[in-house]
């Protein structure tokens, strides 16, 4: 996984012995650029084209007993619905969760290798790799290929030795500890639930119950987050997948529906 | 430079690998090298061959920091020694960068000895000639440990081992006299194997202690002779004890 420098090499060998003109020093290290005027625009478009849109709703947040983790399950294509039913919820191992936003192909494969390389450090060490150690093993690989186009934006929840840990990892290399993350387009909405209804000592129940409605006030709003709200609990014994109810449920029964109370009956009109 | 990648260390017909075992030969002839575990704390001592006089002792440190919590004595080539030290100290903060977590004993044990076989398997290269008392805390259990390593890159966990000139014999007196104990009485027992086959006096032995709370601290001149001659005065009242006829009727 390490960064190709290999451009950055210096070419000065492959110069024919007549050609340098400065002839004393050889050519400064260099690379073939693309033939357009506008150099840096062109990165960035072309890194824009490549990095799809972080349609998505995921949020965790600490508490007393621990960790709850959940997710939304849409997966969109600009203004295509392509999935109704993704897991956004990646179960690394038995006691780390990992969540999905941003390219579902990077997050899925980077956190598959993460599994990998917990599993080798516990062979390795005989005990179990720290939150703590396994984000910042995700974040250094997706530093260093910073800048290449991977859209990764995750949140890895699990419980060790020092309790629970949530940690906050993304493709630019940035890598935040804290209690509460929401990540994707319906995280605004997601937030403002969550805010409002956090407390430290919510019971397992209530942290579930306030982790689903979050999602869904999301999905209600964000055109991009939708499909079925899993919620997961991460305790000391490791996760256990509590919900998975699809939003339209959800919605009449946030919502039911109530036959509206007639004010005024519209009578016939007599003839006046 | 296909010169270079010709193995130097290569099997014998009957299966020895010969570098090694001359590896050993010289680690063999490096100054004495014994550690002991307690139950709270780590000793490491080391012989100290007298120091010339217009040398400066403290640039001759045998025992080293690897990291706050783990130290490290060895035994054969010191020119050696300072390069695997040096690349293992790297490890150590390495590992602290990519998990945030300071390096286990057995962690930093395993790499060194790794290192230490990757030059029995290379091109153009020695093995080092070395071995290694690795002593520290696991930062989790909070236990302490003993490890050594050899120039073949094996490893393992001691309660009490030697290495260096007559080990053998340290090695012995350790096996006889070995008791779990704690404090200042595993700084007597490291001393007391040490003495074994060194001249006695703070002069010629170097010893540190590594514990928990304090890290390594190494012990003063004036410390080692208070222990040295209280050793003594044991040894004396011993031989005394045996001496003196059978008070019986």
């Amino acid at each position: 996984m390490k960064l190709d420098t290999s451009g950055l090499e210096s070419f000065s060998t492959l110069t024919a012995p007549g050609d340098d003109v400065a002839g004393e020093f050889s050519a400064p290290p260099s690379f073939q650029l693309p033939n357009s005027n506008d150099f840096d625009g062109f990165v960035k478009e072309a890194i824009q084209m490549v990095k799809p849109a972080k349609g998505t709703t995921t949020l965790a947040f600490i508490f007393k007993h621990g960790v709850i983790v959940a997710a939304d399950s849409r997966a969109s294509m600009g203004g295509y619905i392509s999935s109704q039913s993704v897991k956004k919820i990646i179960e690394i191992n038995p006691y780390m969760l990992g969540t999905m936003a941003g390219g579902a192909a990077d997050c899925q494969f980077w956190h598959r290798n993460l599994g990998i390389k917990c599993r080798l450090h516990e062979l390795a060490n005989k005990r179990r790799i720290s939150v703590t150690g396994a984000s910042k093993l995700l974040a250094n690989i997706l530093y260093s290929y910073r800048g290449m186009g991977l859209s990764v934006g995750t949140m890895i929840a699990g419980w060790d030795e020092t309790g629970p840990g949530l940690y906050y990892v993304d493709s630019e290399g940035g890598r935040l500890k804290g209690n509460r993350f929401s990540v994707g387009s319906g995280s605004p909405y997601a937030y403002g639930v969550l805010d409002s209804g956090y407390r430290y000592d919510l019971s397992v129940e209530e942290a579930v119950e306030l982790g689903r409605r979050a999602i869904y006030h999301a999905t209600f709003r964000d055109g991009a987050s939708g499909g079925v709200v899993s919620v997961y609990h991460v305790g000391p014994e490791g996760w256990k997948k509590w919900t998975g109810d699809d939003v339209g449920d959800l919605h009449y029964q946030y919502y039911p529906v109530v036959p509206s109370t007639v004010e005024q009956e519209m009578a016939e009109a007599t003839g006046a | 430079m296909a010169r270079y990648d010709r193995a130097i260390t290569v099997f014998s017909p009957d299966g020895h690998l010969f570098q090694v075992e001359y590896a050993l030969e010289a680690v063999r002839k490096g100054n004495a090298a014994v550690g002991v575990r307690g139950t709270d704390n780590v000793v490491l001592g080391v012989e100290k061959k007298s120091t010339a006089k217009l040398q400066d002792s403290r640039s001759v440190r045998k025992i080293v920091n690897l990291d706050n919590h783990i130290a490290l004595a060895c035994a054969g080539l010191k020119a050696d020694a300072r390069v695997l030290i040096n690349r293992a100290r790297v490890e150590c903060q390495s590992h602290r960068l990519t998990v945030e977590d300071p390096v286990t004993v057995e962690y930093i044990t395993r790499y060194i000895a790794g290192l230490q076989q990757k030059y029995t398997q290379s091109g153009g290269v020695r093995p080092f000639g070395l071995s290694t008392l690795i002593v520290g805390f696991d930062p989790y259990t909070g236990t302490p440990s003993l490890y050594q390593t050899d120039p073949s890159g094996t490893f393992s966990a001691w309660k009490a081992n030697a290495t260096g000139r007559n080990s053998n014999s340290i090695r012995e007196f350790l096996e006889k006299n070995y008791k779990e104990v704690s404090g200042q009485e595993t700084i007597k027992l490291a001393i007391r194997a040490l003495l074994e086959v060194v001249e006695s006096g703070g002069k010629n032995i170097e010893v540190a202690v590594m514990t928990k709370e304090e890290g390594l601290r190494q012990l003063e001149e004036a410390e080692i002779d208070a222990i040295v001659a209280e050793i003594e005065a044991e040894k004396a009242a011993a031989e005394a004890a045996k001496k003196a006829p059978p008070k019986e009727t």
